[in-house]
Order: C-alpha cells, then structure tokens, then sequence
C-alpha cells in the first residue's frame, strides 16, 4: 500500500481543486448568495466611541416604505463572546457603545436602499462617557469601566509567569540589553467584506450562511445568545474571500440576520460595507513591549524578560489568547534557559484586537528579531552566526514547556545566507542599501480547543459509492488557503486516486464533521490526519473485499492509478470502482470516519495551553533595503526565505502561502496601520479611524511587491500529516524585524516601531544628526502593578511542567458556555411556526 | 422618474435592462442581471474587485452609473471563456496558483485580458503597472504575474480571437 516514499499526489505540482471554479467567477461567496423573498439587513451604528443609550427611537423608520422589523439590544439579552471567558459581546448594544461602529439597531426592509434609508431614520440618544483613548490613559482611568469584568478598571487580562530564576540569571549576565518596542495595529483588509445571510429552512431549522472561518464557533454563539438547542441550528461556511484571521470571531451581523429571518420569516441578507469592515477589525493588537536580555561575552543568550502591553479594544475576543502568545514562542526558536513573561490588555473604546495571521507573536518576533541584531552588532558577532550558535533543539522542551518536535531551522538560515550572498555583501553594499535577517517560528494548530472538551479537533467522513465516488465531508472553512484540495490530496493519496475524482464538502454544520476551524494553522495538520485515518479504514474495508475476491492476502493489494492490484503481479486487480462494488457487497454501505487530537501538552501551568503544537514550523528571511539618501524613502528590493514546512504537500499552494505571507509581513513592515484620531470638539471629539478606507488604509500593490526567492526545508515531521507542518503564517513573521535590521544596515538608525516609514527613518537619522540616541520608537514601558508569577521550573531545573504556586489545570469535559441542546429533539426554533 | 432602460451587450449577448436610476454598473451586473462573478472591495473605486471590460477597457463598474454603459459592449469574468473553453488566462492561473481565495480573481482576470489584447507580449513591468489598480490580499501577485506571463506564452504572442 502506498506508503511516503512512492507519494503520488503528495508533493506534485497539482490544480486545486476548488480552481475552476474560481476562475470561472462560479465560486459562491457569501454575498453572491439570493434567496426568494430576502430581506436586507443595514445597521445603525454608535457615531461616538463611548456613551450610555438614553433611548432609541424606531417609529419614523418602522413607517418608512420597505422597512419590515427593527431590532435593538431588547431583541438580545444574552451575551456571547469567542471565548469562554470574554462573554462581552450583545448582538445589539444594550445600555452602552463601546466604540464608534458598534451597532445598535437593525433595519430589515424589502431593498438594501430601503434598509439604509430606514437606518437613517433610526434616532439614538447617546450620552457621552469618557473615552479611553489608548493604554496608558486606560492605566490612569480605571473609570468609567468599558466593561464591568475583567482583572481591574480598564485592565481586561494580566498574565505572569517565570521559568527559572531570571532575575539572578540576568544579574549573572556579562551584558543585559534592555529595549522597549512598538508594533503598530493592523487589520486583514480581507477583499471580501464580510456578508451573512440568515434563513430558516423548509423544514423549520434555521440555517446561517456566512463569510466564516469558523462555522463551529458562530454555531454555538448562535445557539447561546438566541436560545435555540444547537442542533436544530445549521451554519454554513461559505468560501472565503480571504480571512486572515478577520472572520474567526462570530459577529453580531451574523447573529442580528438569524434572529431577523426566524422574525420575520423570510432569509435575511446583510454584506458590510467596507468602512464596517474596519469596525468589526479583531485585527492585529498594538503592543508596546520592553525586551530584557542577558548575554554572556559571546553572545549565548542566559535568560529574557519579556513585558508586554496590549490595546484590545472595546471588547474580548481572543484577547486574553492573544496576550498569552505574546509571550509564548520566544523559546522556540532559540535556548533561552531562563524566561520570565508578563502580559496585560487593556480596554480602549476602539474596534476590537483579536487574532490577524501569526496571532500575538509577529509583535514579539519584531522585538526580539530586531534587538538580537543589536546583540550581534554591539558584540561584533555576525547577526547569522550569532542565532545559529543557539537553536532550540529539535527534539526538546523550551523553558515554558513547549514541545519542538523537528527543526529545521538551522538548514533555513543556512539557506537563506547562502543564498542572498549574506557572507560576502553584507555591510558592502553601500551607503542606502542595506540586508537584514530575522526567523520565526509558528503553530501547526493549537494545541487546545479555545473552550474545554475532550473531543477531536478535527473530523473527516468518507462515503463511497458503487459509481465509484468518493465524498469528503469536513467541517473545515476554505478561505482561500487550499483546505478543500490537501482534504482531496490526502484522501486521493491513500485510495490511489487523483484529487479531481474526489467530492468535497466543507464547513457545513450540519453536514460535516466538526473541524474547529481555520484559524492557528490548524487544518492541513489536524484534517489532514482525520482524512488519512478515514482514507485507511476505507482503504482496509475495500481490501479485504478484493482480496477475497482475488485469493490474495490484503496487504499485498496497492491502491493506485484507480485501480486496485497485486503489487506482484499488476495486471491481476479491478478497477477502483469495482472494488468499491465489492466492498459495498461484503460489507454492505460503505463509509468510513476519521478524527484527530493533538497530544497532550506538558505544559500544566496557567497559561500553558496557550503555545503547545503538535508541530512547530521554522522560517528564516533575508531582505534587501534601498533608502533613499534625501528623502529616506525605503524600498523592498528583494527577499530571501526558507521555509521548514516538514513536508510540501503541492508546490504551487505552498509557494503561494509564502509569497502571500511575505506580501502581507512587508505590508505591515513597511506601511500598514490602523491609525486613530480624535475629532475636534465642535465635531463631537469622538475618537474615529483615521483610516475606515482602503484608500487611506494603504497596502502594498504589484508596484511594491519585490521578487522573493522561496526554498523549502522539508524535514517530515512525525505529528503531521504525511510529515507537514503549516506554512501559511509563520512566513509572514520574519519580514517586519528583517526589514528594520536591513535600514540599520543601510543607513545606521534604528526604526523601533512599525510601520517604518520614511519619516521615522528621516527623524532616526536627525537624532543621530543632533548627538543623540540613533533611533526612532517608543520611550518607555510603563510601571504596571503585576500580578504574582506562576513560578515554574524548566526541564533543565527537573520541573514537571506545573507551576508550584498554583493548583495545576485540569481539562474539563465540557464547555463553560456551551450547553448541550435542552430541548427535545422535536423543539422548534423560536418564533418558526412549522 | 422612471426608471431607466438600457440596452448593451454583456458577454456578447444583447441585454435590455430596467433598473434603479441611482444603481452603479456593478449592482445591475450583480443585482438585476444575476452575473455575481463580478466581485466588490469597497464599492469606492480603490480595490479593482469590481473591473470589467466596457468597450474593451478595463473600467470599475463600482465608480460607473450602469445609464452610461447604454449601447456599450461590457464583458465580466462569465464571460472570457469561450463556449466549454477557458480563456488562457483563466487556465494558466488555474496552473499557476493565481487564485488563492479567488475573490480578487475575476478583477485580475479582466484587466490582464485587456492588457494582452493591448500587448501580446507584455513584459513583467508592463504587467505589473497594468495590474496595479487591483489589489490581492492573497497571493503576493507573484504568481498572477507569472501567470499572465504564461498565458501570453500560451497564445503566441497573437490576442485571443
Ligand atoms: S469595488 Fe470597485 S474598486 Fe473596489
Ligand atoms: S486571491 Fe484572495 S484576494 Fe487575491
């Protein structure tokens, strides 16, 4: 049977299979959807950051033609949230805005002109409060609260913890290098804006079809904040038109349509407008961040202290997530014996931060990237060499208990400095250019589901037909990564078909297994291991049917080409199609499951579920720099970078997933931000985007797009499917740090912040100009009233991964939050008659 | 006012359309004439999601009352391939990986057609500053470069009839 060394679908350059489709303008995204009868869906907004709603008055627009229903807060008394403990978020505002944006009404009429004409009649009466501007005024004011949970005032989430004892390590240290750094907000700016519609089915159940990445996680919101037993809700992921992280949340439009359609009766259809989009954001959080390192004269790293602070925004999300992974992955690049981590999110009355690709740990890797440049350069030690003498081992624990399975990260920078001709040019280039370096590391998927359970991540269903069919159902979210094809790939490989003759369905609650979605890199690994488990029972059940029918042992079939044979004797076998005949006459119906669970992590301490993966992928980049020596403007001129991806499952896609990272890393590196401002006061003085378009929100086009030179490092991993490990965010991570060490290289100033822009790069070299410190960034980290530490011994220190001052955690069964449908299996859905 | 009736030629078929006064060429597209191919970004001229040839140009029908396009000839992603055939374009992104989630495709698709049928033998520069309007948060654009590229490999160097 066919086994990783005689891979036929694995690794070839294949079209996916979702492609035609595509090209073809058939692909059906969320808003390409209409009904009979749709109704849409426009919501009126808060125009100021922070108030309480005195009243909201309807009657004008509920008279306007076409208006159907109007919806306010009243229609939502319960709250819902991603996680478990961020339960903050009401489909409709009740009581309170949080941030200009946040919907308060929903008109529903016959057009979309209608509903938007109806909106405008919506009158709100907001009374101001105070609005927290940015994190350090939400340190100051712990009143007014934004949130009535949460650690203390404006502070969502502190975090602390120790591995070792890090303040004697750094004392001991030869040099401490101390730096404080700041990584601006940025959002996905996904293409597709985000579009719902909420329908109840011919047989009385109500169905969501959306713009998801996670149809699993809208289904339990749906069912939590609408009271309705979640099996009698069905939602469907349509294909993304992109994601990035932007739609993992579930949304208040999604929930607001459902309710409006099981209302009124009729499908209700809502696609945001782009400024809206900027409004649900649950993109990329600012952090400040100060970064303490101890090196000893030749550079080995003794320990770090890591402080973060991150601006969430008016609501959870992940956030208390993303503010653990800002601490998490330090150790998994480099040995770093002795860690000490510290974490706070604040509120602020802004779009709420969530997770945007790589999730709280491209803010980090800027820090430590960049700060490791300034180790090598004030130590005179070659940036390269000083990162290759202190890899975290393959085949180890960090300090926090992370697991590294396979490394190949010392063959990445091998690769890279090789490549871009690192030795030889280098600090040769001239005055202006400049090369920088930086690494990563990244998740294939999380390690623990984001509510308790102990049920699979991921689940694949196979059914074969007599014609000879196969169909792949999962409940993973095509959004653009490929899904669709590695679930198609990975079930062709094991039968010995091609991925055209595979069926897939996807990101179907009702119709799928559950996948937990697409999000932390999680899929091609976690699906991809239930498609192989389900694929191989198949395979085992056709098998024995064929092998009776040709007197042959069973493990002496191949499966290949569509057909099954004796691997002796190729000509003596059947068709694939009649195999499955014979498989359906022995064993009757013929489908076969698969499931997948990551293994559990030693990581017992609070905190530590945040950071385990079964596989950890490994980047390293090389980019070269133009600054302009007039106008400081920077260009990109080229990019080297290597990838251990464990395995390349298909080519085309992987290059494309890291071209597509680097595109979006540069983005960030280079010009993208979600920048704020305050009006004036006669202009109400509320705190607005500064940039709600795309026009404004710059992103790089063709024009800024330098030429990259892609390798793959392919060092099967044992935990992944057929040996792979994610590549869609990991590649992104290196580019912001590489891209700052390349303008000190060119111009000798540091940029510590992002975006690096020319004018930082300009006000840089005019402190150097003036005798003072060459850089541009943030001053300081503020003095934050930190919680005690989890103290945990690292391995090397003989710790068993709990902490000793705390009781260790304990999965549950089941979900705070999720509640196992009440109602009889005949309940109907609210307000549906049958 | 009545609403306004136009008649054109979308994907070479004649179309005789009424519709909303105020309604751009891309909701009529989208909207009343059922071709959802056509995608949208912002719907303020600034993504390319929403390109589409009219008289051969590649135009935003996002920025186009659909009134101005009466008696124009407009072709949408729906219609570039001929008959069963896909247009070279759309095979050599299939073969190249120029779409990821797609949702840029069509944009993509429609302007870099206009292009060869402009210059046949366009060269990466030319390629690049045609496509410039049309943003892809996907791919990084190498790969829609090399596969317009491709696609004018395919053809000869001739535009496609
Ligand atoms: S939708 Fe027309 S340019 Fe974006
Ligand atoms: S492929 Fe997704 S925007 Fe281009």
């Amino acid at each position: 049977m066919s086994t990783p060394d005689n891979l036929r679908v694995i690794g070839k350059a294949r079209r996916r299979i979702d492609g035609r489709a595509m090209v073809l303008g058939q692909t059906q995204f969320a808003d390409d959807l209409s009904f009979p009868r749709m109704l849409h869906c426009r919501l009126v907004r808060s125009t100021v950051p922070h108030a309480t709603i005195r009243a909201i008055h309807t009657g004008r627009a509920l008279a306007a033609k076409g208006v159907k229903a109007i919806l306010t807060g009243d229609h939502f008394p319960i709250p819902y949230g991603i996680l478990p403990v961020s339960q903050d978020e009401h489909p409709l505002c009740r009581g309170r805005v949080r941030m200009v944006g946040d919907p308060v009404a929903a008109v529903i009429a016959t057009t979309e002109e209608e509903a938007i004409e109806g909106a405008l009649l919506v009158e709100v009466e907001l009374e101001p409060l105070r609005t927290i501007s940015d994190p350090l005024d939400a340190l100051d004011h712990p009143e007014p609260r934004i949130h009535d949970y949460g650690d203390v005032g404006n502070v969502h989430k502190k975090v602390a913890m120790e591995f070792g004892e890090i303040d004697a390590a750094l004392a001991g240290a030869d040099r401490v290098f101390e730096d404080v750094f700041f990584y601006a907000g940025n959002t996905h700016l996904a293409l597709e804006q985000h579009a719902t519609v909420g329908l109840v089915e011919p047989d009385g159940k109500l169905c969501v079809w959306s713009s998801t990445q996670t149809p699993h996680y809208v289904h339990r919101a749906l069912a939590k904040a609408l009271e309705i037993p979640p099996h009698l809700i069905r939602v469907v992921a349509c294909h993304n038109g992109g994601g990035f992280g932007g739609k993992s949340d579930p949304f208040n439009h999604e929930i607001v349509v459902a309710k409006a359609a099981m209302l009124t009766g009729r499908p209700v259809k809502i696609c945001l407008t782009r400024e809206e989009v900027f409004y649900c954001h649950r993109g990329r959080h600012p952090v400040l961040m100060r970064m303490k390192t101890g090196v000893k004269k030749d550079g080995t790293i003794v320990g770090m202290d890591l402080e973060t602070l991150l601006d969430g925004g008016a609501y959870g999300s992940y956030g208390v997530a993303s503010t653990f992974y800002t601490g998490a992955l330090q150790t998994v690049t480099y040995a770093i014996p002795k860690y000490r981590f510290r974490g706070c999110r604040v509120f602020t009355n802004k779009p709420p931060c969530g997770p945007k690709r790589g999730h709280g740990t491209p803010q980090p890797r800027f820090g430590q990237e960049v700060q490791l440049d300034k180790i090598a350069v004030s130590l005179g030690i070659d940036p390269a060499d000083l990162r290759l003498k202190q890899l975290a081992p393959a085949n180890s624990f960090t300090a926090n208990w992370m697991r590294i399975g396979t490394s190949g990260l010392r063959a990445c920078i091998e690769s890279v400095v090789e490549r871009s001709g690192w030795r030889e040019r280098r600090g040769r280039l001239g005055p202006g250019h400049g090369m920088g370096l930086a690494v990563s590391t990244y998740l294939s998927g999380a390690g623990l589901p984001i509510y308790w359970n102990d049920l699979p991540h991921s689940g694949v269903q196979l059914q074969f037909d007599r014609s000879g069919g196969v169909t792949a159902f999962c409940g993973a979210a095509e959004i653009g990564q490929g899904s669709d094809d590695v679930l198609a790939a990975m079930v062709a490989e094991v039968l010995g078909l091609t991925t055209h003759d595979i069926r897939v369905v996807t990101g179907d609650t009702s119709m799928t297994p559950v996948d937990l979605g697409s999000y932390s890199s999680r899929v091609t690994l976690m699906m991809g291991n239930a498609a192989i488990q389900a694929a191989e029972r198949g395979r085992d059940l056709i098998a024995s049917a064929v092998a009776r029918k040709l007197d042959l042992p069973a493990d002496r079939l191949v499966f290949a080409g569509g057909r099954v044979f004796d691997a002796q004797d190729p000509d003596k076998g059947v068709s694939f199609q009649d195999a499955v005949i014979l498989g359906e006459a022995l064993h009757g119906t013929l489908g076969t499951t698969g499931s997948y669970k990551p293994p559990p992590s030693p990581a017992r301490y609070k905190g530590g579920g945040v950071g385990p993966s079964p596989a950890y992928s490994f980047t390293a980049a090389v980019v070269e720099v133009d600054v302009d020596p007039r106008t400081c403007w920077l260009e990109v001129t080229k990019v080297w970078i290597a990838h251990d991806i464990g395995r390349v499952l298909n080519p085309i896609l992987a290059r494309g997933q890291v071209e597509g990272s680097v595109y979006m890393g540069l983005g960030e590196a280079l010009m993208e931000e979600q920048a704020m401002r305050r009006l004036p006061a006669n202009l109400s003085g509320a705190l607005v985007h500064k940039m709600p378009s795309m026009l404004e929100y710059k992103s790089p086009t063709t024009l800024e797009m330098p030429p990259v030179d892609t390798v793959f490092i392919e060092d099967p991993d044992p935990n992944g499917p057929y040996g792979a490990k994610e590549v869609g965010q990991g590649p992104l991570l290196p580019m912001p740090p590489a891209v700052a060490n390349a303008v000190f290289d060119a111009v000798g100033v540091r940029v510590d912040e992002t975006p690096i822009t020319p004018e930082k790069i300009a006000k840089a070299i005019w402190e150097r100009d003036h005798g003072r410190d060459p850089r541009c960034g943030p001053a300081s980290f503020p003095s934050i009233d930190w919680p005690e530490a989890s103290k945990v011994r690292t391995p090397a220190e003989g710790g068993d991964g709990t902490a000793s001052n705390e009781k260790p955690r304990k999965s549950k069964l089941l979900a705070s939050g999720f509640r196992l449908a009440p109602g009889s299996p005949g309940a109907k859905v609210e307000g549906v008659q049958s | 006012m009545p609403d306004p009736r136009i008649r054109l030629t979308v994907n070479g078929d004649p179309v005789e359309v009424t519709f909303g006064g105020h309604k751009t060429l891309l909701e009529v597209l989208r909207e009343d004439l059922r071709l959802t191919g056509t995608k949208h970004g912002c719907e303020l001229g600034e993504c390319g999601a929403c390109a589409v040839l009219v008289d051969g140009k590649p135009a935003l029908s996002c920025l186009i009352l659909a009134q101005e396009v009466d008696g124009a000839a407009v072709t949408t992603v729906e219609g570039l391939a001929s008959d069963a055939r896909l247009h070279p374009l759309q095979d050599a992104f299939l073969e190249c990986g120029a779409s990821q989630c797609g949702y840029c495709t069509p944009g993509f698709l429609v302007t870099a057609r206009a292009l060869l049928d402009r210059k046949p033998k366009a060269c990466r520069g030319e390629i690049s500053e045609a496509l410039a309007g049309n943003i892809c948060r996907c791919t990084g654009y190498i790969q829609i470069f090399e596969a317009v590229e491709r696609a004018a490999e395919k053809m000869g160097g001739e535009p496609p009839r």
